[in-house]
């Protein structure tokens, strides 16, 4: 046993070490009451208030008539404040709010602090929120709260050229222009409402409100509103959008519509379409696979993704290049048997039996392969590619909704960078006829028809309504001849009129339109094949670029069906419908303006 | 053996006991304030637990006080084994709560068999060490170390509950510390443990749990806040920082209540005193401890015999350990570990058992004149 003395001064040592001890937690005490006191005064106070940030009520895109095109619509939601519900049993309230408790303790695990609410079931009709409400005392520490949300209320009219929402990705959060951006909020990430969504979005107001300790909202501390969001009036007309997807029923393909007068877009179609709806909460992953890999993909932007051969719409540009080289005139006539020999190759004209002697206007008239064989020849690649260029094929159109293809218009400089051989005459001739190794987008192939509807000027293709026309300029003016002019409506007007003309379902009684039927070939047909007899996936593409009235030209229409065989019968009439719809749609506008 | 002497109960120490009972009631006031509800809810009912588990306090106390704590002596192996075997038992059949094993139900009642075993293993230490000689070799401690504390120590590291492993780890070491270790093996095992802290330190660091190991990188930088726990410390030191000089007042509290300060009513319970009473308020508090921990350590030298000694400084150490690490972690200054204020917190098992404590200083106290009873 240790002496007393020994053992007493032991405790004086363990006293003085209990002493210092605290001693240590009162000068603690002393610095954060005393020294920092009205700092943790202060917080405390914040603690009791809460940041928000106010989403913008985004912009509207309407049509060029102001109808609009999508609305903001009102998104119920029940959020729970997750420290609370540690206190009641996560089953009782997974069982009132018809959850899964288990996907419940999940999300309240996951949040990142245990005061800030998690929204944990969204989506909520109206008698969702009535009864939620009316049971509010019960479960005090649930809230209900509303957002805006996208609505498409047209579901998938025009949703290639609308596009939709979606969350930013983590790369696009730190980007600089997505920094007032809060936090799972919605922004464009797809056509225009990507491409103008920093007008749409407008700037995110703030809120400090100040809460109890279920969150609930006391008072509100202070705000700064948010800006709404600018409105877009978009070139389109809603409802010749909405009749030309109708038109295409179940057929797959594109349909794009401008204003030759000043290149506003009147329609852009690309078949199938989607429902933009599904993306406005945030897609389903499961879904984005369905959707962008599904049959007939479509997710693609067909107007502008697409490119196939023209077929003999491409005539246009090579009558156009002969007339305006002076290759040939509009009153060369040629003779077609059906076929035409160059060396030991045969190249055939569609009709075996042959047009027989046609002279420009009726060759266009009745599509003769042979006529524009020997004007292709007579006028030569470059030419034609320099007219095809300038009706803006061979490069992207420039709307910007999606990435384009930019199609190929081949001249003998092409064909050495790319392939290393020289143009083989043979080629000039696929190429006339709009086969070879020619490719147009619908987009294209409407800019063709806008800018012969134009008088060969073409305009610049914009998706923006233009109000004031009076300073337009076009974006590339042919100086086209005016004989050539005429020659060509003339003649694309009795491809519909005349009875011998390839685009006879186009003929409208209510209003006079030219175009010209085009088949892209998919695989070579044999010798007397008819289409109905071959399988459908491997039947030719149709086309019909069309405009109309002939005079005084107000609509230019591109239309494709894939697999539709000839051009005349599947594309024509879809191009005839959406023409009469606008024109009636015109007409009425008129006359209620005069009233 | 239960003889209830009139010499005894003038010999009570009535000022330790009123000491503790103030600082009691001022728990219960605090876990009150705590615990009010916010206009529309129903008031909660911990305090009236905490003055229910008081009542069984006294009553256990009382039982303590009966009896020669000599008896204690002789029965301190069966109370040692005794609850390592009910620590085993919560490792084998506890019930889960706040993410620890800790308690075990016997019918209606759970309590946690830690904060039990904390007594016991003063007892049964300072009675193996009073058989000791006074200047015992490192060897010797260390051969201790595994026989009696390695074992409980694991089990309850298991629970987890790294906070009270680290409390008997450190009551061994202060008890043996004073029950006389030579100069030589005081310098070897100061050595020894500076140069093993880094290995230990990285093979403890392994077996400690994710939250726990959020907890200690929490502490040591709150900058990087792993899941909030830096949260709440950062809300306990608003909390205190916030009662100024006179504190907010009775009820006052805004951090606490609000539910800004989880834990308000158990680990956190002196943030809300502290809010609601001030420096002032945190004072007088510090100044309760101060002079039942001193009441303690006087019982401590007046003992008659080392036994006696060596269980009064233990709970002296277990209470002093037990006010600096949870105030300290209220206030920042120490890593969140779940150790309550003792007397203060809820809890019943942590109240009966300090109750016991106090029934053994007592009991030591009143018996300083007998030699053998």
């Amino acid at each position: 046993m240790t002496s007393q003395e020994e053992f007493d001064s032991r405790l004086r040592v363990i006293s003085v070490i209990v002493g210092l001890a605290f001693l240590v937690l009162l000068a603690r005490m002393w610095q954060l009451q005393i020294i920092s006191g009205a700092q943790y005064k202060r917080q405390a106070f914040e603690n009791r208030l809460r940041n928000e940030k106010i989403t913008s009520p985004r912009g509207i895109i309407y049509d060029r008539n102001g109808k609009p095109l999508v609305k903001n619509a009102p998104y119920y939601y029940v959020a729970v404040q997750p420290e609370m519900v540690s206190l009641v049993d996560v089953r009782a309230v997974a069982d009132f709010l018809v959850m899964d408790p288990v996907e419940l303790s999940r999300m309240l695990a996951a949040a990142k602090n245990p005061i800030d609410p998690v929204k944990v079931k969204g989506g909520l009709t109206f008698d969702q929120v009535a009864f939620i409400e009316s049971r509010i005392s019960e479960y005090p520490y649930l809230m209900i709260d509303a957002e805006q949300t996208r609505y498409y209320p047209n579901g998938p009219v025009g949703a290639h050229l609308i596009g939709y929402l979606g969350k930013l990705n983590p790369q696009q959060v730190s980007r600089p222009e997505h920094h007032d951006v809060p936090s799972g909020a919605f922004v464009g990430q797809w056509g225009v409402e990507k491409l103008f969504d920093t007008q749409l979005r407008g700037t995110a107001g703030n809120r400090i409100i100040e809460v109890d300790a279920l969150g609930r909202r006391l008072s509100v501390y202070r705000e700064e509103s948010p800006e709404k969001g600018e409105d877009i009036h978009l070139s389109i007309d809603l409802a010749l959008q909405q009749t030309a997807e109708d038109a295409f029923a179940n057929k797959v393909g594109a349909l794009v519509a401008i204003r030759p007068s000043t290149g506003e877009l009147l329609a852009l179609v690309s078949k199938p379409s989607f429902d933009p709806n599904l993306f406005s909460r945030g897609i389903d992953y499961d879904e984005w696979v369905r959707l962008s890999t599904g049959e007939n993909y479509p997710m693609l932007n067909r107007a502008l993704q697409s490119q196939y051969p023209p077929g003999s719409t491409f005539k246009i540009a090579t009558a156009m290049a002969a007339l305006e080289t002076k290759a040939c005139t509009p009153s060369t006539t040629h003779f077609c048997g059906g076929a035409l020999s160059k060396g030991r190759w045969r190249f055939r004209c569609w009709k075996r039996a042959g047009h027989g002697s046609v002279d420009m206007h009726d060759a266009i008239v009745q599509s003769c392969d042979v006529y524009f064989y020997q004007t292709g020849e007579d006028t030569g690649i470059d030419n034609i590619a320099k007219y095809a260029r300038m009706m803006g094929l061979g490069a992207e159109s420039g709307l910007r909704v999606v990435s384009e293809k930019s199609g190929l218009i081949p001249d003998t400089e092409w064909k050495k960078r790319t392939k290393g051989e020289p143009w083989y005459p043979g080629e000039t001739f696929n190429a006339a006829i709009g086969q070879g190794f020619i490719l147009t987008t619908p987009a294209q192939l409407a800019e063709m028809a806008a800018t012969v509807a134009n008088g060969g000027r073409r305009m610049h293709i914009t998706l923006l309504r233009i109000d004031d026309e009076s300073a337009l300029e076009p974006e590339v003016d042919l100086a086209l001849d005016p004989l050539t002019i005429k020659t060509l409506k003339d003649a694309l007007r009795g491809v519909v009129a005349e009875n011998k003309g390839t685009g006879g379902y186009a003929r409208s009684k209510i209003v006079d339109i030219a175009g010209k039927t085009g088949t892209a070939q998919v695989i070579t047909q044999r010798e007397g094949d008819l289409q109905k007899d071959t399988p459908a996936h491997l039947r030719d593409h149709a086309w019909f670029v069309s405009f109309a009235p002939v005079d005084n030209p107000e609509i230019a229409v591109a239309v494709l069906v894939e697999h539709g065989g000839h051009g005349g019968e599947s594309a024509a009439p879809i191009a005839r419908r959406a023409i009469e719809t606008y024109m009636t749609g015109l007409a009425e506008r008129a006359g209620n303006a005069q009233n | 053996m239960l003889r209830i002497d009139r010499r005894l109960l003038t010999n009570l120490d009535w000022t330790l006991i009123s000491l503790v009972l103030a600082v009691t009631l001022i728990g219960i006031m605090s876990i009150y304030s705590a615990t009010r509800p916010l206009p529309g809810a129903t008031q909660t009912t911990y305090h009236i637990k905490q003055a229910y588990w008081l009542c069984v306090g006294l009553v256990v106390m009382v039982g303590m006080l009966s009896i020669n704590y000599k008896w204690l002596q002789q029965a301190a192996p069966w109370l040692y084994w005794g609850g390592v075997v009910l620590l085993i038992a919560v490792m084998v059949a506890g019930r889960k709560g706040m993410g620890a094993q800790r308690w075990l139900s016997i019918g209606p009642v759970s309590f946690q068999p830690s904060e039990l075993f904390k007594l016991s293993f003063i007892i049964f230490l300072a009675r193996q060490l009073s058989m000791e000689s006074s200047e015992m070799s490192l060897g010797r401690v260390v051969k201790l170390f595994v026989m009696y504390a390695m074992l409980p120590m694991a089990v309850i590291l298991k629970q987890p509950d790294l906070g009270t492993a680290l409390v008997v780890f450190a009551m061994f070491g202060a008890l043996v510390f004073t029950k006389g270790v030579g100069r030589r093996a005081v310098a070897l095992a100061l050595l020894i443990a500076l140069v093993s802290v880094p290995f230990v330190g990285s093979v403890m660091w392994d077996e400690l749990k994710p939250y726990q190991k959020k907890r200690i990188t929490a502490f040591i930088n709150p900058e990087a806040d792993p899941e909030g726990i830096s949260y709440h410390v950062q809300q306990s030191k608003v909390a205190v920082g916030s009662g100024g000089f006179i504190g907010k007042g009775y009820m006052k509290g805004t951090q606490g209540p609000f539910r800004f300060l989880p834990e308000r009513h158990t680990d956190f319970v002196f943030s809300v005193f502290a809010e609601e009473w001030g420096f002032l308020g945190g004072l007088t508090l510090a100044a309760l401890y101060i002079l039942i921990i001193l009441r303690g350590i006087d019982i401590a030298r007046k003992s008659k015999d080392e036994f006696g000694r060596l269980t009064a400084l233990g709970v002296v150490y277990m209470l002093t350990m037990y006010c600096f690490v949870n105030m300290g972690m209220t206030m920042g200054i120490v890593p969140v570990v779940g150790i309550p204020l003792p007397f203060m917190s809820y809890g019943g098992t942590a109240l009966v058992a300090n109750f016991m404590a106090l029934g053994l200083l007592v009991n030591i106290r009143a018996r300083r004149f007998e030699l053998f009873y």
